[in-house]
Parts: C-alpha cells; structure tokens; sequence
C-alpha cells in the first residue's frame, strides 16, 4: 500500500470513530451538564437510568469545598469563581515548583527557577502547556503528578464549564443565573474527564507508555556505552494531556518521545482523544438549545476547516520544501520513522487546530508550506474544533459575528437562536476578536524590536521571525506547540509568554461569561420569515468565511514575511 | 460586599484545588500506576532489554552503535543521526529550520558518510539516514536504510548476507494494522539478535 493511500486510511478511521462516538458523548455531557432531573419532553437520555442529580462522592467535594451544589450563580459570581480558582492554582503550582526539591519523589530535581515556574504555572492553569523547561531534567515525579497533572485536568474543566456558561446563555430566558461554577467544574470531572482517562490511560500503557515511579535506570548499551533511561506516571498524564487538549510533554520532546509515543497505533489513538470532546460539544450544544442541527452547523464549519487545512499541511510535508528537507529527500527532519510522514502532519494539523499543542514531531523543521499551515491553524483562533471547551466558546462567539454580518447585509436586527444581538452583545464578541490578534502582534512586534527578544532565536531571516510568530501566536491563543528552535526560557519569554498565556485566556473568558449573562437575562424572539436560519448550509459557508476573513486576514501581513516569504523563497 | 464574596470564592478555590491535587495528583496517578504494574509491568517499566540479566536498553529507545570515538561500529546496524546523540537523559530534535545552512551542511556530509561507510553510491541513502528524529531516541530506521547496511554488516562478522537478511526481515515491523504508521526496523533488537545468533561482536 502507498504511503499516501494509507495515510487517507487513517483519518479514514479517526473520522468513523469519531462520527461513532459524538453522539453518545455528546447527549452524555448535556445531560451532565443540565440541571433539569427530566430529559425535556419527547427526548430521553442515553446511558443511567434517572436518580439523584448528585452523586454521592460529588456531594463529599461539595461538602469539602464548602458550597450549596443547588444554588445557582449570576454571571459576575461565575466568573469570579473561574477567576478566583484560576488564580489560586497559579499560586499553588508556582509555589509547588519552588519548594519541590524538599518533597517526596522529587526525583534528585533541584527547585525550578522563578521567571520559568511562573511562566510554566501560568501555561498549565491556562490550557497552554507551553513549556520554557525540558521535563526530564526540570520536573520531578511529584510536581508532574500533583501539580501539571491536576492542572490538566481542571484547566480542561474550567474550558468546559464556561463553554457550558455560554451555551445556557442561548438555552435560557429571563434569569440572571447561569448555573454552579463549582458543581460544572465538579461534574466535568468526575462524570466526563476522569472516567475517559482512565479508560485511555490503560490504552497506553498497553501500547507501551510508561507508568512507574522510579527515577530512571542505566542501562550498559551494546556498544558499552552508559545510557539513562527515564521512569514517570507518564501514561496517566499523557491521557488527560491529549483528551484535554493540554499537551504538556512529560519529557521535553512530547509525543514524538518513544515512552510517550510508543507506536503509530498509540500515535493515532492520542490524535483521538485531543478530538474527541471538542468534536462532541456540539452535539452538546445542539442537545442544550434543543436543536440539533444548530449544533451540526457548527461542527460542520468546524470540519470544514480542520479538513481543508489536513489536506493542504498533508500534501506539503509530502513534499520536501526547502533545501535542507529537498536534499534530505523528504521532510523526515524531526520525525519518527515509526509514525512516517502522513501521521505526523496528521498529528501536526490535530494539535493545533485544538489548542493542544503535544507534538508527535517538530514543527519547527516543517516545510515552509507546512509551516505556515500549523501556525494558521492556531491563528484561526483555535476554533476547528478548538480546545475541550474553549473551541466551543470561540466558534459561538464567531457565530454571534457572523449573524451580525448577515444582519448588516439585509438591514435587520441579528438574531442568533432568539437571542437579539445588540451593541452590548455585539461589544462584547468584538473584543472577544481583538484581544488574540492584539496579543500575538504586539508580542511579536516587541520581540523582534529588543535585543532580549532577538538573542533567542536559533534560526535567522524570516524562519528566524516564524520563531517568534509562531511563539507568540501559540502563548496567546492557548496552544504550547512551538518552533522549538526559539530559545523561550530567558526572563523576557518567561514573562511576555506569561503575559500572553494569561492575558489570552482570561480576557476571553471574561468576555464570554459577561456575555452569557446578558443573553440568558433576555427572553427569546420568536421566529419569522425574516429569521436568518443558523442551522443550513448558507450559515455554514458564512461562518466558515467569518473564521477565514475576520480572524485569519488579520495575520496575512505577519504571515506574509515569515512563513509565506520563507515558503515563496 | 463584592470582597466578602470573592473572598468566600477564594476560600472555595483553595479548598476546591486541595481536593483536586488529592483526588486527580496522587489518587488517580498512583492507582494507574498499579493498574499498570499488574496488567503489564514489562511495558509500564519502558520496555527493557537485558542481556544476561543486565540492562542493555529499552527496545522503545534508540541507541548509537558507535566507538569511543564516535566511529560507527560495522558490525551492527547504525541509528539515525541523533540530536541529542542518543542521551536517553534528555530529548528532542535539532529544531533546524527546512532551509538552514547549517542542516544542509548536516544533511551533505551525512549522506557521504553513509554511502562511504556502507560502500553504496549516495543517492541509494534514503531521507531517515540523513535526518534527526524529533525525539533523539528514534529506536527504528526505515527499511531502506536497514537494506544498504545489510552487505557491511555481514562482511563485518564474516557471516552470509542472507542470514543477516533473515534477521533484518524479523526485525522489520509494517504498518499497524496494514495502515497506521510506516514501515520500521527495530534497531537494538535486530543488533541483539545478531549477537545472539550470529556471533557476539569483537
């Protein structure tokens, strides 16, 4: 079999099992994340049969955390719970990353130094899991475990429970509450994260991730050599790392990392499970606003996207580009032999398109074709599917813009599944747009303009500005992959990608969550025959536009001398 | 007003993430790690390989076949080049841009080095002899590469070429399930076997 039929066969079978899972997925997170004890009327829920709406063990955390589970939050006090959460696992995992050298399993690692353990508390509270450090010579097994690892898991949460915000913002009508951030965060995890990974962390471990506490061995190699071989609980972190569209490599070179990466299989499998809950939260979506197809829609756009770039990135790295990579042969600079070609771009377009940023190979050696695609692919916002969560919220946020731009073409009032978009909705989404852009073009700007920002770079002319680019664009929209070449540990990276990181999560969400506040406060419009429908394939193709034009121009000048000149050259 | 309830928001916060770093940073992480010892301990220790029961390597990690001088040994199969010069303490790729001076340069003298050291004309050299794998600890080669290996090494250990061939095609895994991934032979474990069955080297 080619090479390239059999890399079709693997998407191929990623699309089935995705198409397979959605739904039950889907119908299982909206069913978690409704508070009604009933399905509404004419549907029924999948899975358990009805009981209480709390379990048992939920009860135990709310009880030791101190909240009333069954009241609900206007929008000012969900927020605040996200803020005040957010900023205290900050805190908690700097100072974890400061005193580990005098806690158990600390792995002979020395405390890690400030302006990094700020920078890599801030990437993992963020979803960025951009990482300054390179884990095996900087983390213990503790900091990894109770610190990152926790960080996976409710950094995912947090994404899922403001998307969830937003999504009753459209559901509801005439309250000012928008559920328990506490209990969504709760739910998020005990019912959709933690069950999955375990599940998936038994699948690696199978496929030969490893899973110990030991602090590594020698081994006496063939040639009489000594050489050291890393231990970890790799397996339980490198599957909440992709089903929450974290990222963060156990060891320095991620998935690409024969104990993270054992095999194509595994390889293929962790593509799954960063898509698998940002493919499915439509289909929760639509459950929620009690119409399905306004969920299709959505992931419709979505696949559209995240086909079209596979397609592009897979034919680029197929072809060797540049004149290392043409003398090479192939683009196989910074790739395993075991995944080949199609199963690294695969991997490549997968983690950035969802704001995972693990890499199963370097990007940064990419074609320069490839290159641009995988730096696009985040410049779109992360919105195709987009991180667990945030990928929903961003894509809903664009919806509300592009039936804006409808509205503007016929002369109406914008609607948006009842909902009137007037000008508090329409600022708030619109500032929702800038904040990203602002971010990675003025980091870029004062990287490239400062001596301390130029010291860093590995490569020079316009692969040397991809560097920087592609850093600042990762850092801002949540990412973490990175043109690995750029130098980040330095105090200006440690602080400006810290800035971006916090400044790009944060700014949205505040942005989303007062939005779903004002949306869940109104009470719906009915339709009439001047209502746009969302839900049809005119709606579709301008949402799709929307992404492309409002989000992705705005880099074409930046793109155009990095990347794109390094391409053309 | 709005401080007290921030505050009482922080107070949950502190508590909410004491209960995830028990639960979600030791419960879950030691409880996997047990799962894993029992269901597969081989695997959950990184795959070891060990010859007369000491530790020669982890067949997941690749490993230079070279001398103390860093010239490589003509009796066993050669890695790829190597990043980070297979030190199993670190890893990652060379981070080198499609079109730096410096991986040309790279990529020119590896592929005559190659082709001298295998005794084949340098367009036989395929593209993994001449690049670095993205995690440095690449533990396979393509097939092609095993193939231009195959003549020297034989000669090498003074054995039949087809033997070593018998080995090589052991040695070589395809794709996962007929589609997923590339084709890959297993580098230490096609060496081991050739110590093992062909005569141990030196």
């Amino acid at each position: 079999m080619s090479a390239t039929a059999a890399g079709w066969l693997q998407v191929a079978l990623l699309v089935i099992a995705l198409v397979a899972v959605h739904k039950p997925l889907g119908d299982w997170m909206a069913r978690v994340f409704t508070t009604d004890a009933t399905p509404p009327l004419g549907q029924k829920w999948p899975f358990l049969p009805q009981g209480s709406r709390h379990w048992r063990v939920e009860r135990l955390v709310y009880r030791a955390v101190g909240v009333d589970a069954d009241a609900e939050q206007r929008w000012p006090v969900y927020l605040r719970s996200v803020l005040a959460f957010s900023l205290v696992s900050v805190l908690f995992l700097y100072l974890l990353q400061r005193v580990q050298q005098w806690l158990p399993l600390e792995n002979d690692m020395a405390a890690v130094e400030p302006g990094s353990a700020w920078n890599t508390a801030i990437s993992f509270v963020t979803n960025t899991n951009w990482q300054g450090y390179s884990g095996e010579s900087t983390m213990g097994h503790l900091v990894q475990m109770a610190g990152l690892a926790v960080q996976n898991f409710v950094s995912a949460a947090v994404g899922i429970a403001v998307a969830i915000a937003l999504v009753r913002g459209f559901a509801r009508s005439g309250t000012d509450r928008l559920g328990n951030f506490w209990v969504d965060v709760t739910r998020a995890i005990t019912r959709v994260l933690l069950p999955l990974a375990t599940v998936a962390a038994v699948v690696l471990v199978l496929g030969g991730v490893v899973q110990n506490l030991s602090s590594g061995t020698d081994a006496t190699t063939l040639a009489g050599a000594t050489q050291f071989l890393p231990g970890g609980p790799v397996a339980s972190q490198e599957a909440i790392k992709e089903l929450g569209t974290n990222g963060g490599g156990f060891y320095n070179a991620n998935s690409a990392h024969p104990f993270e990466g054992p095999s194509a299989w595994i390889s293929l499998f962790q593509v799954f499970l960063l898509l698998v809950i940002p493919f499915s939260l439509p289909r929760t979506f639509g459950r929620m606003v009690g119409d399905r197809k306004q969920g299709y829609a959505i992931v419709g756009v979505m696949a559209g996207l995240a086909a079209a770039s596979l397609a592009l990135t897979s034919w680029a790295q197929a072809r060797a580009g540049g004149a290392a990579l043409q003398l090479a042969g192939a683009a196989t600079e910074g790739q395993e032999v075991r995944f080949g070609g199609p199963l690294s771009a695969l991997f490549g377009t997968a983690t950035t398109l969802t704001s995972t940023g693990a890499v199963n190979s370097m990007h940064d050696s990419y074609t320069p074709t490839g290159g641009l695609l995988v730096m696009a692919n985040m410049m779109l916002g992360e919105v195709a599917p987009g991180g667990v969560g945030s990928g929903l919220y961003g894509m809903l946020v664009l919806a509300v813009v592009a039936v804006f731009v409808a509205g503007l073409m016929v002369g109406r009032t914008p609607e948006y599944l009842g909902k009137k978009l007037g000008r508090r909705e329409m600022t708030l989404a619109s500032l929702y747009v800038l904040v990203t852009p602002v971010l990675v073009l003025t980091g870029t700007a004062v990287a490239v303009a400062t001596d301390s920002g130029l010291g860093s770079l590995l490569n020079s002319g316009s692969h040397g500005l991809s560097e920087v680019l592609y850093a600042f664009t990762s850092a801002s929209n949540n990412n973490g992959s990175a043109f690995a070449g750029l130098s980040a540990n330095t105090p200006f990276y440690n602080t400006a990608l810290g800035l971006s990181m916090a400044f790009g999560r944060f700014l949205p969400i505040v942005l989303v969550v007062a939005l779903a506040g004002r949306l869940a406060a109104q009470g719906r419009a009915p339709v009439t025959a001047g209502t746009l429908p969302t839900h049809q394939p005119l709606f579709v193709g301008l949402l799709g536009a929307v992404v492309l034009v409002v989000v992705g121009l705005t880099y074409f000048p930046a793109l155009a001398l990095g990347p794109l000149a390094e391409a053309l050259a | 007003m709005s401080a007290l309830r921030s505050g009482r928001q922080l107070v949950a916060a502190v508590r909410a993430l004491l209960v995830a770093t028990v639960v979600l940073g030791l419960a879950y992480p030691l409880l996997m790690t047990g799962v894993a010892q029992l269901i597969a301990p081989a695997r959950a220790d990184g795959s070891l390989a060990s010859v007369d029961g000491s530790v020669v390597g982890s067949s997941l990690i690749g490993q230079s076949f070279t001398d103390e001088d860093g010239d490589p040994l003509s009796e066993y199969f050669q890695s790829r080049p190597s990043a980070l010069d297979y030190d199993g303490a670190a890893s990652g790729g060379s981070n080198l841009g499609p079109n730096s001076d410096e991986l040309v340069a790279a990529v020119g003298e590896r592929r005559a080095d190659v082709a001298a050291f295998n005794g084949v004309s340098e367009s036989e050299v395929p593209a993994d002899a001449v690049t670095a794998s993205g995690s440095g600890l690449d533990p396979d080669i393509s097939p092609e590469y095993a193939a231009i290996q195959v003549s020297r090494v034989a000669e090498a250990r003074g054995v039949p070429v087809d033997d070593v061939q018998a080995l090589v095609d052991e040695h070589t895994d395809g794709r996962d399930l007929g589609f997923i991934g590339a084709p890959h032979v297993r580098v230490l474990e096609l060496n081991l076997a050739l110590d093992q069955r062909l005569g141990a080297s030196g």
